[in-house]
């Protein structure tokens, strides 16, 4: 990989960053009854659709809780959301991280990818500024020691599993093969499928790997055809997801696609076109027409932004009341307040009951497979943790 | 067997697009001595502004036979204005600073271009029509489809055509003289400025042309699918010996086999050791070897160091 074309990357990637910086100049005055919670996400590159969609919930739900008027200590609170754009770029998400620390955020929802939230919450931890992330499903993520590491949405250790579960136990499956994205979250996805997969007596008759910008896999897929598996489980995200579906059928390999959450979008679906019936793809809670708070989460939404909601956004709407809630515990925005009641604060939000376990991971988190059917995303189980086991 | 023939047809395909691309490169270098790196980005607006163009058309009502010709026109076109505006703004004027300065002049292009699409098009994947059949065909137990075998002719074409432009029109004539010497050039006759503006012009139109093959083969447009692209093509260019025609065909088809190859038997030959996670890897170490041994490239003749 030592080659001086990898060098332009990164100085794109620099004089990029450089000309990005000084724009969002700080706007909210520094009254001590505004609060400024701060929010990171890729809200541009390929990743964009899923990071401006957390951004929209997130947004949404510091609008609903200003309107609602959070008061502490007789004190009025004016919540303030900081967006910043971490490019799906570990070094970005570490620059993003200091600046939203120097920006005195009392805590934030972020990052999206694993690879950018792992990175950043060594930042964040040092700060003593709780994290709240919408969307990394990486089990490193809490797994490192900071107690100031949380998120809304279940872990790679419970959706591979579920997945393989799935495979094992209601698709009778005997030979699956797997590919991933070479990232934290589709390596991770992956290789805890595997394992679940083994476990369950099913064969991995091969596992290859790609990046997160290739669009070419006719090698990988050939060699896979060649090993005759009847499903592929592919751990990464829709914009290499779609392609594959499209290749796979060009190739003859005639087998179902299997993934999580990166490539349950209706993205995946429009770029695969007919490739892309027969996708089944896990994602983390209930159903969104099944969550406790759903119907009226995407009526709101979709009345505001006149979009639909992509995949996070009930997430990031989530993260600011729990958020909120461990405030109101706390009788205080310090985030060193704050902190150890975020743990003990359970809150039912729009995904359902928000608790997190000792590690910062959410408690009893069920899973949705859903599968595409007739060119839409269909809910085809629900899966409930330690039955996926 | 039937594998082994599959991944030569995936590695041709690959390749002939990587030849498609890296032909922009290799003539702009020929003649020049400059990397144009903006070329990748060409390649990506030649892609959009025909996928624009077509749902526009379809819009209107054009029948579909004729949406990808109109498409393809306009977006040759546009790429042919873009390649021109870019020589003549940020080339042109550095033409005889350091090399250092145009090479970071083509990175900025390169960004401005990326950003720029961004601007018009957003910064999502687009699903690329089929507007080419895609019912693949079997070929000695390879499934090619025709869109893959329209790349393949095509780039064929292409390199055949420039070869003779090259080699047999006074307008070639004129190309050579440049690249060899821009000064006698210019004492013989030959209008230097407008020999490299129209280099330029080709160059982007065969861009816009492999952008439009590449979004058809692989059904999806985004304003960063120029960016790798370009890179690998610029590694092709000087595989085969940058600056050379030839070269950039052979350099692209082996660069595109060694990639399929590659990642297709690693893993098995060495036991899981390597996976096809070293794809790139074993590409740049044939670049490297190559390079070692030819130092011109495969087809590059040792020419004197530019000025």
């Amino acid at each position: 990989m030592i080659s001086g074309f990898r060098l332009i990357p990164l100085a794109l990637a620099l004089a990029f960053g450089l000309a990005s910086c000084g724009r969002q100049e700080q706007t909210g005055t520094d009254s001590a009854d505004t609060v400024r919670i701060g929010m990171a996400a890729p809200l541009t590159g390929p990743q964009a659709d899923i990071g401006l969609d957390i951004q929209r919930g997130t947004q949404l739900g510091v609008d609903d809780l200003n309107a609602q008027g959070l008061e502490i200590n007789g004190r009025k609170l004016k919540f303030e959301l900081l967006a910043e754009d971490d490019e799906a770029n570990p070094a970005k998400a570490t620059t993003v991280a200091q600046k939203l620390v120097d920006s005195k955020v009392a805590a934030v929802v972020g990052h999206f990818n694993s690879g950018a939230s792992i990175p950043a919450s060594k930042i964040y931890a040092d700060a003593g500024i709780p994290q709240i992330s919408p969307g990394s499903t990486s089990p490193r993520y809490t797994q490192q020691g900071y107690a100031t590491t949380f998120r809304v949405v279940a872990n790679d250790d419970q959706q591979g599993p579920a997945v393989a579960a799935f495979v094992a136990r209601n698709l009778k499956a005997r030979r699956v093969a797997v590919i991933d994205d070479s990232t934290a979250y589709g390596q991770g996805l992956a290789s805890t499928f595997e394992t679940a997969v083994k476990a369950a007596g099913v064969e991995v008759v091969a596992h290859e790997h790609t990046t997160d910008r290739d669009t070419d896999f006719a090698a990988i897929l050939t060699n896979i055809k060649a090993k005759q598996p009847e499903y592929l489980f592919f751990g990464g995200i829709y914009s290499q997801g779609a392609p594959m579906a499209k290749q796979m059928k060009a190739l003859g390999l005639d087998v179902p696609l299997l993934g999580a959450d990166g490539i349950q979008t209706p993205k995946f679906i429009e770029v695969a076109g007919s490739a892309a019936e027969g996708t089944y793809a896990a994602v983390p809670g209930l159903p969104k027409s099944q969550m406790p708070g759903g119907k009226a989460f995407l009526d709101k939404f979709q009345a505001r932004y006149h979009k639909q909601v992509e995949l996070f956004a009930p997430m990031g709407y989530d993260a600011v009341f729990v958020l909120a809630e461990a405030m109101k515990r706390a009788g205080s925005t310090d985030p060193a307040k704050v902190l150890p009641e975020l743990k003990k604060t359970r809150y039912d939000g729009v995904i359902g009951p928000v608790e997190f376990d000792d590690k910062g991971d959410l408690k009893n988190s069920p899973i949705t497979i859903n599968v595409v059917r007739n060119g839409k995303w269909e809910v085809q189980e629900v899966v409930v943790p330690g039955a996926a086991r | 067997m039937e594998t082994f023939l599959q991944q030569i047809a995936n590695g041709l395909v690959l390749g002939a697009i990587y030849a498609l691309v890296a032909l922009g490169y290799t003539m702009v270098y020929g003649i020049l001595g400059l990397i144009n790196f903006a070329h990748g980005e060409v390649v990506m607006v030649g892609a959009l502004v025909t996928l624009a163009a077509i749902k526009a058309l379809a819009a209107a009502g054009v029948p579909g036979v004729a949406l990808l010709p109109l498409g393809l026109a306009l977006a040759m076109a546009v790429c042919m204005a873009l390649g021109a505006a870019v020589e003549r703004i940020a080339y042109r004027p550095l033409r005889n600073a350091p090399r250092l300065a145009p090479l970071i002049t083509a990175i900025g292009v390169s960004i401005v271009l990326q950003y720029g699409a961004v601007l018009i098009w957003g910064r999502g994947y687009h699903a690329y029509p089929e507007l080419l059949p895609t019912a693949p065909l079997d070929i000695f137990g390879a499934r090619v489809s025709p869109a893959q075998l329209i790349v393949m002719a095509v780039s064929a074409l292409i390199m055949a055509g420039l070869l003779w432009l090259v080699h047999r029109t006074r307008f070639g004539r004129a190309m050579r003289a440049t690249a060899e010497n821009p000064a006698v050039a210019r004492l013989m006759g030959v209008d230097v400025d407008r020999v490299i503006s129209l280099t330029f012009v080709i160059g982007s139109a065969l861009g816009a042309v492999a952008g439009v093959l590449v979004s058809i083969n692989y059904s999806v447009a985004h304003y960063q699918m120029g960016f790798i692209l370009g890179l690998k093509a610029f590694t092709a260019a000087v595989l085969g010996g940058i600056g050379n025609l030839a070269g950039a065909m052979v350099g692209g088809l082996l660069l595109g086999l060694i990639e399929a190859l590659g990642s297709g038997y690693v893993g098995d030959l060495t036991g899981g050791l390597f996976g096809s996670n070293y794809r790139d890897v074993f590409a740049f170490l044939v670049l490297v070897g190559v390079l070692i041994l030819r130092p011109a490239g495969l087809l590059g003749e040792r020419v004197a160091e530019r000025a």
